[in-house]
């Protein structure tokens, strides 16, 4: 814990705290990108320590906050299924599908399974030989090598009853459009070390030239996020729009060639749909042919589309009183607005009752501000 | 640059009606927010009584010229074996803890199992015995008991479970020896809170278990039996204005239940607070918060300001060097009509503490 120590260091922040005040000189709007980032940011204050000129927001970088709602639908029909031991990690659990989440579905009768890593998911398959083990693969950059690890593990073992449902996302596509929107307000980006580690950052950098914004590659310890907006303010004060990294102490230029060929070898690259942000071409990660016999696509005949009609009406009901005239995730995920600025965070909207993804887990961005709410923030539940 | 007209549309809305639960999910047992609502939503305006209304961890009933406090809770963990305990100990040293929570000296116990069919003698055997040395250590005794065995537990598949299920219930009795009321409704502004050690170590101990974590030194729990430290302040003449345990749900629940009850701010100092280095290794590794991991043998004690000191040095008999202050009770701000708790961390940023919705999930990456 000593390293971390470090990087919690109260007098550092607060030195650095002080640089950036001493080099601002005029109102500028950076983003970080992780969901990881932003839970480190609301739970130390860290915003409560800049300049007020100095604005941060929050991406769309919470993988379970945008799965896609038909893909939890397909893992919730999955999990239904009697031959199927689902595994999950634990916090796709409380992610709500139309009606249900993975948690109550569990309650049902469901044999759903919390896992740490995919491995233990081919472990459970080789050890219920007669039953469908499925693993739900969810995550970014970061956790896509030991999917793919887990998928090449099962091959070698011949599993005929290990499938996944894949729903791998990418970073860096998710901020090109986030850019390229007319309404865009980002001028600086802190871009996630996790995924960083693995992948490198040689497509930053033609992000970085492409729209002329500092991208600065960053850790998630509270000291490593200071450093970062210390470094994209530096940048953004010269005029220069470079990649920097600020987590070398974890990331290599061209990051983890082992981890990637894993990743090539097994996957490819599709289009995806993300929650609240809708299609991202090239945005996902999926099986390629040659591993069709893991992709749970081929093994179950998987729902598609909307849910059934009746409960569509629910839904679309829910959406005219909940989310169209209120829900602004949409704004929440591109930074526009902040959680608080949301007429129902707090009241109708809580973590117990998401009425959007970026509720549902702890690293979305509402829900952050839920959790860790400054007495200047706080919500009317507080007060209920 | 091209605007993406689809962001915010209906299409691109995020509807998650999640409507309220029609079952019991396993977070309606994790000390949170929906455990909360089951107490106040179902229990309460049913079970709708003043003592049951206090709502304290047992509950001071006077018999004549004699106050008693009584308590029950059962247990049900898995493994039934841990580092530093077992599902026996946990039930008696659980239930002392209650009665020790409303100031009383424990002394009887009643125990209940609930055993499945093919459940190993010799184990239950190693349990009991566990139970008994456990109550030779509280100096409590088990008075009388019920056994009961149900049919081995058959799942969606038909199959039936291999006999390892074990539940106890214990319930206690135990004599209140003094005149003050330890509760939520005693706290006063400016009482300070005391802590009698490091947090998480037996939620930590139980998830690394289970998970299969391997650490250079094991978690242990911290399952203890804690009358005889609560006893030597009362009889030293400590006037504690309230007591809590801080099991399921941990520090952060346990301090956000007595500010609510109380209407008080209570401020907590993160920096103040200890956990031990594995314990908060284990809690990174899985994103969890130690202030909300179980703890079987920590508690917290509020106190008036000018009693800290003897308090302290009392508590330090029983926890060398590990009992600290944590933060003070504090009128809260006037915008905000219900109790709550802040935190304030080493940059001096102070935020407020929620409920868990359910039990604690460790997140993906
Ligand atoms: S608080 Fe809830 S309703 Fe408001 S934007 Fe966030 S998720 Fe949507």
């Amino acid at each position: 814990m000593k390293y971390l120590d470090e990087y919690r260091n109260a007098s550092a922040i607060q030195q650095y705290a002080q640089a950036i005040a001493d080099i601002t000189t005029q109102p500028w709007t950076i983003m970080e990108i992780c969901g990881g980032q932003t839970h480190t940011i609301l739970k130390f204050g860290l915003e409560q320590l800049l300049p007020t000129h100095l604005t941060i927001i929050h991406g769309p970088g919470c993988p379970v906050c945008v799965t896609a709602i038909e893909t939890i639908e397909q893992a919730l029909w999955l999990a239904a299924q009697p031959p199927v031991i689902f595994c999950s990690f634990g916090d796709m659990l409380r992610v709500p599908g139309y009606d249900r989440d993975l948690l109550t579905l569990k309650a049902q009768g469901g044999d759903v399974r919390t896992v740490y890593s995919p491995l233990d998911a081919v472990k459970i398959a080789q050890a219920n030989p007669d039953r469908e083990v499925v693993f739900f693969a969810v995550g970014f950059e970061t956790t896509a090598p030991a999917t793919a690890l887990a998928v090449h593990l099962a091959q070698q073992q011949q599993l005929t009853n290990f499938s996944m449902l894949v729903a791998h996302v990418l970073v860096p596509p998710a901020m090109e459009q986030l850019l390229a929107a007319q309404n865009c307000q980002i001028q600086g980006f802190l871009a996630a070390g996790h995924v960083c580690t693995v992948m490198g950052y040689g497509e930053y950098e033609t992000i970085a030239s492409r729209y002329r914004v500092p991208i600065v590659v960053t850790g998630f310890e509270p000291l490593d996020i200071m450093q970062g907006i210390y470094h994209c303010v530096q940048q953004l004060e010269a005029g220069t729009a470079q990649v920097e990294n600020q987590y070398a102490r974890s990331v290599q230029p061209q990051g983890n060639l082992t981890a990637q060929s894993f990743m090539q070898q097994v996957f490819e690259v599709c289009d995806r749909s993300w929650r609240g942000l809708g299609t991202i071409p090239n945005s996902g990660l999926r099986l390629k042919p040659s591993y069709a016999q893991f992709d749970t696509a081929q093994r179950f005949a998987l729902p598609t589309g909307k849910p059934p009609s009746d409960t569509l009406e629910n839904v679309q009901e829910n959406v005219n009183d909940n989310a169209n005239s209120t829900c602004i995730s949409g704004l929440i995920l591109q930074g526009l607005r902040k959680p608080y600025q949301c007429s129902v965070f707090g009241t109708k909207c809580t973590p117990e009752h998401p009425l959007g993804a970026p509720m549902v887990s702890s690293e979305g961005a509402c829900a952050a501000y839920y959790h860790y709410q400054s007495l200047t923030h706080s919500h009317p539940s507080t007060s209920s | 640059m091209q605007d993406n007209p689809e962001f915010n549309t209906p299409d691109f809305n995020c509807p998650l009606p999640l409507h309220s639960t029609d079952h019991i999910l396993m977070g309606h047992g994790g000390g949170g927010k929906l455990m909360q609502q089951l107490i106040e939503g179902l229990f309460l305006p049913n079970f709708n009584n003043p003592l049951l209304n206090q709502r304290h961890d047992s509950t001071v009933i006077n018999l004549g010229d004699t106050r008693i406090a009584f308590t029950t809770d059962s247990y049900v963990i898995q493994p039934l074996f841990f580092p530093g305990g077992d599902i026996g100990s946990l039930a008696v040293n659980g239930t002392v803890n209650d009665l020790a929570m409303g100031g009383s000296r424990p002394s009887y116990l009643s125990v209940g199992l609930i055993i499945e069919e093919g459940f190993p003698i010799a184990t239950l055997e190693k349990i009991i015995q566990s139970m008994q040395a456990a109550a030779d250590h509280a100096k409590v005794q088990i008075v009388t008991g019920d056994t009961k065995v149900i049919d081995k537990v058959i799942n969606r598949n038909h199959e039936k479970s291999h006999g390892s299920s074990l539940f106890i219930n214990t319930a206690g009795i135990g004599i209140v020896e003094h005149k003050m009321t330890l509760a939520p409704r005693s706290i006063q502004i400016g009482d300070v809170i005391l802590l009698n050690g490091d947090l998480g170590r037996h939620g930590m101990a139980i998830m690394a278990l289970r998970e299969g974590l391997q650490f250079d030194s094991p978690i242990v729990s911290d399952c203890a039996p804690l009358a005889e430290p609560i006893l030597a302040l009362l009889e030293q003449g400590i006037p504690i204005h309230c007591l809590r345990d801080l099991t399921r749900g941990g520090l952060a629940s346990a301090a956000i239940e007595l500010a609510e009850a109380a209407n008080v701010e209570i401020e907590l100092t993160d920096d103040a607070i200890p956990v031990h280095d594995t314990v908060r290794g284990a809690c990174e590794i899985l994103g969890l918060d130690p202030i909300y991991v179980a703890n079987e043998g920590r508690f917290i004690a509020i106190v008036p300001p000018d009693t800290v000191e003897a308090a302290l040095s009392i508590l330090h008999q029983f926890f060398p060097q590990q009992a600290c202050v944590i933060g003070q009770v504090r009128s809260k701000a006037p915008n905000i009509d219900r109790g709550y708790v802040t935190i304030r961390n080493s940059l001096g940023v102070k935020r407020i503490l929620t409920l868990l919705t359910g039990d604690p999930l460790p997140r993906i990456c």
